[in-house]
């Protein structure tokens, strides 16, 4: 009976103790007052806005008086197939496209060298090297592109001292890619999305290439594949998956995007952009509100696409 | 004689509707204090959730559980006087090993130097005296398992909830552990409640052992009783090993249909003994195990296993494989499923 | 911007295994010309920060830090970022925090949706998520300025928080909080003395990522600051004045310091510990 006076709890404050105690029995109650504020927040502060903004492309706006009256119409989603408002939109996903296939090609050899060849600490430099500029300030980043692609810039220096000029302005005089200068131009715009977005393919495609186990590509080897015949059978198709999971970020980053498009190449409007100068501007947020629909429109055929071949297992 | 814990009729479920699972299904167990009792079954049966509804980690569906008299429905955890050892330990990682042990002091208000000192004295209680500055990921399975030890014993708790607590051991340490444990449980005076699916460190160790099998009770009692008169047929496969008779072959053996159970160990080979049951078949195996053979016999379609000594036997007296074979039991030895 | 989120809590996950096979050189070749190629700006950024111009010379000077420190605008403008990531980071621990307690271990009806609805703000193109609060400000007739900002980014700081802390939270052993609660600790004590020191690490590298992120936003915030003018805001203006170049080169470079910083710090932070939080088997 040496133990019988057992220890009972005494010190915590009895208020305390008393909350304590009433969550434990009610544990609902418990995750109720946990998930309130975080739920009123998104719930009323962001899909509250959401739907505003889907509310408001509705409405209709007078180009006469330029105000927006609360009359509710199609109009706004109408205005979107007229045959400018389609350029946009053409425009944008042919370049959201393009890009996605540039990012590819160009993180595919690195994510591949990474982790197949790498030694443990080059492994290491190099996800430190791709993470940091996918990290490293947009406003910065693209700031440096505009003074690197300007005609006084780097770029242009570099060219000029490789007797290359005449070459460069044969291509900037290409119907859709070209423009007056680098900076003006498709190319310098299409060079800037994928300078900003590259890392974010990068990385899923190393995450897909660390998955595949190496024994596989050395049956492969042992039942007699050469290794180019090894990688478009067996690497390629289980790293696809890890493609299109990157794609996934350069596709809708691109879409969604209206600094880049303001700041370098040819004047033509992007969906960003339009929807900027449409609210700003303009005042039109009616059909600024419409075209927000259509990137959201965009992104989720490519995500139920992206889902069929696996990407989001991939991720 | 005190009852340190009782549960009437206690069933815990989970989930809704057609999902519904039955962890614990009408469960009634009393504990007196001062006992070693152990909770035995194969996983998923019951005996963890029972020990969780003791310690306080989950509350009943159905029925009352009380400690020491006091309902215990409804108090949390830490109003308890039970203290639990963990299967994985549960050390704080972010704390050294003195801290470990002195934290159930701390958090009731123990003024700082006497909960130290108290907890070396649980560190040397379990010999660990010098750890007292390590981290716990420092220590190795059978330390760790101690310091768990030490840290639910140093709050003087009157029962002592052990959730599978050698589990993770190696065979040589777990036999040495389970003797210093009941060592403790002699010194201490205290009850402890033993959760394990190892039917050998359940009969070895407690005092009275419960069966669970799906959520319910099969059968409560000493381990020597289990062992020798097991009430079900669950508990006579699972405590030892049992060769099961199903009704079709008792018919044949002893002219009535009374399924029965016999242990290998109690079956010999036939020769001219009085008042035996006996019943013929042919060898299909046997198997070397050292001090003993064990011999599966097959009669009809069901193997009989009988365990012989190779002490007594040469490998060449043993029978051999295709031979017939006539076995025989004292009825005396026959348990009534 | 998703697949920073992704990146916050994703470990060097590398075969163990060396890579003995030799590369081809073309191979190898590509592969570091990408890093250049990712690198080269950035590079570019920070040495235009140390040089200057004087005629025909060419040197590095220091001088254009002391410049842009002497400006009243670059200052209000750092002065402005700062405050708004902090804030929005607090906000954003407190929520994310409670949202991943909440969610990490219970299943219940409509988790689904709720771990959506917290990617959501970031998920969706950042001019959505902006015009977005814009209009509910205008319906509600709210004035932008400081608040505005703060909220916007607290909104896409919060999944930031609840990822490291969720993750953090998995691979904590319920065991430890039942411990605590089994020595006498009732659940406040249980919060401060168990789960608050095992999630400090994550809750620090969360809460950097988020100042990083919410330092470093331009989309979201171009539309809720109003007149305010904060750190990238005041580099995307000064574009427009190329004279200012000088300037602007060291600002780019502190903004990438700012930003750097706390990203490899919870890179660091998250890293191995798995084997901390697993004291059992």
């Amino acid at each position: 009976m040496q133990y019988a006076t057992s220890l009972l709890p005494t010190t915590s404050n009895p208020v305390l103790r008393w909350l304590s105690n009433t969550l434990y029995r009610k544990n609902n109650l418990f995750l109720f007052l946990l998930l309130t504020p975080p739920l009123l927040w998104f719930g009323v502060v962001y899909l509250g806005s959401l739907f505003a903004l889907l509310w408001q492309s509705f409405y209709t706006f007078d180009s006469f008086s330029m105000s927006v009256s609360n009359d509710l119409t199609l109009d706004n989603y109408r205005a979107l197939f007229d045959a400018t408002n389609l350029d946009i939109i053409l425009r944008t996903l042919s370049m959201a496209i393009t890009v996605t296939l540039a990012c590819a090609c160009i993180a595919f050899p690195i994510a591949y060298y990474m982790t197949r060849y790498g030694s443990r600490a080059e492994r290491g430099f190099f996800y430190i090297a791709v993470m940091l500029p996918m990290w490293a300030s947009y406003i910065v980043k693209t700031y440096a592109w505009t003074v690197i692609l300007s005609q006084e810039g780097i770029l242009y220096w570099g060219i000029n001292h490789l007797g290359l000029s005449s070459a460069l302005n044969h291509v900037l005089q290409l119907p859709a890619v070209g423009g007056n200068t680098l900076a003006t131009s498709n190319l310098g715009r299409f060079m800037v999305f994928t300078y900003i977005w590259l890392p974010f393919m990068i990385l899923p495609i190393q995450a897909a290439l660390e998955r595949v186990p190496t024994n596989l590509l050395q049956a492969s080897a042992d039942l007699g594949a050469r290794p180019a015949q090894t990688f478009r059978k067996v690497l390629f198709p289980l790293v696809f998956p890890g493609v299109v999971a990157g794609s996934i970020f350069t596709f809708s980053l691109t879409l969604g995007d209206y600094i880049i498009p303001q700041l370098i190449g040819p004047s033509g409007l992007f969906i960003g952009t339009m929807v900027y100068t449409m609210q700003g501007s303009i005042g039109n947020m009616p059909l600024a509100a419409a075209f927000t629909v259509v990137p959201i429109v965009l992104i989720f055929i490519y995500l139920a696409l992206a889902k069929r071949a696996g990407a989001f297992d991939a991720l | 004689m005190v009852v340190a814990v009782e549960f009437s009729a206690v069933s815990r479920h989970y989930g809704v509707g057609d999902k519904v699972v039955k962890a614990v299904d009408d469960v009634t167990i009393s504990v007196a204090e001062g006992e070693f009792f152990s909770m035995l079954g194969p996983s998923g049966s019951g005996k963890t959730t029972c020990l969780r509804l003791i310690a306080g980690f989950e509350q009943p569906s159905l029925g009352s559980i009380k400690i020491f008299g006091k309902e215990a429905a409804g108090t949390p955890p830490y109003e308890r006087e039970v203290n639990t050892v963990f299967q994985d330990y549960a050390l704080f990682p972010h704390m050294n090993v003195l801290d470990n042990v002195a934290y159930g002091l701390h958090v009731k208000g123990v003024a700082k130097p006497e909960a130290l000192k108290r907890a070396e004295q649980a560190l040397e209680q379990v010999a660990l005296a010098e750890y007292g500055k390590r981290r716990p990921g420092e220590l190795s399975g059978g330390q760790r398992q101690r310091v768990a030890l030490a840290r639910a014993l140093v709050n003087q708790p009157r029962v002592l909830l052990l959730d599978e607590p050698l589990g993770a051991l190696d065979l040589k340490l777990r036999e040495q552990m389970q003797l210093e444990l009941k060592t403790l449980h002699k010194k201490l005076g205290i009850t402890f409640i033993y959760v394990t699916h190892d039917q050998g460190e359940a009969l070895s160790m407690s005092d009275r052992v419960a069966v669970f099998n799906r959520g319910r009770i099969e059968q409560v009692d000493s381990p020597r009783n289990l062992y020798s008169l097991p009430k079900t047929s669950f508990v006579a496969d699972f405590v030892g090993t049992s060769n099961i008779i199903g009704s079709e072959l008792a018919q044949q053996i002893t002219d009535s249909n009374q399924p029965f159970s016999i242990r290998p160990e109690h079956i010999n080979i036939y020769d001219n003994q009085k008042n035996v049951m006996k019943v013929t078949g042919e060898v299909a195996d046997i198997q070397y195990h050292g001090a003993t053979s064990k011999v599966e016999v097959a009669v009809n379609s069901q193997l009989l296993a009988m365990v012989l000594s190779n002490t007594e036997n040469t490998e060449a007296q043993l029978p051999k494989i295709g031979q017939k074979l006539t076995l025989c039991w004292p009825q005396s030895r026959m348990v009534m499923l | 911007m998703l697949y920073k989120i992704k990146q916050s809590n994703i470990k060097m996950r590398f075969k163990s295994k060396a890579n003995n096979d030799q590369s081809p050189t073309w191979l190898k070749t590509l592969a570091y010309g990408g890093l250049v190629f990712l690198h080269f700006p950035i590079v570019f950024i920070l040495i235009n920060a140390f040089v200057a111009h004087d005629g025909n010379n060419t040197y590095l000077t220091l001088k254009w830090f002391s410049a842009a420190f002497a400006r009243e605008d670059v200052m209000s403008a750092i002065a402005l970022s700062l405050k708004v990531a902090s804030v929005a980071t607090l906000l954003a621990l407190v929520m994310g925090t409670m949202a991943a307690a909440a969610l990490y271990r219970r299943n219940f009806f409509g988790k689904e949706a709720i771990t959506t609805m917290l990617i959501l703000p970031i998920a969706l193109p950042g001019i959505i998520t902006g015009i977005a609060l814009l209009s509910a400000m205008n319906i509600l007739k709210i004035d932008p300025g400081f608040w505005t900002i703060v909220v916007s980014h607290a909104t896409f700081c919060v999944v930031m928080i609840y990822n490291n802390v969720v993750a953090r939270f998995r691979r904590m052993p319920h065991s430890l909080v039942e411990a605590s609660m089994d020595l006498g600790a009732d659940g406040f004590m249980t919060f401060r003395r168990i789960i608050l020191p095992q999630l400090a690490t994550a809750l620090l590298a969360g809460a950097l990522l988020a100042f990083a992120l919410s330092f470093d936003e331009l989309i979201v915030t171009i539309f809720t600051a109003g007149h305010e003018i904060t750190l990238p805001i005041w580099l995307l203006n000064q574009l427009a004045r190329p004279r200012d170049a000088a300037i602007t080169n060291v600002v780019a470079m502190m903004v990438m310091l700012i930003t750097a910083i706390p990203i490899i710090a919870a890179h660091y932070l998250t890293r191995g510990t798995e084997s901390i939080a697993g004291s059992g088997k």
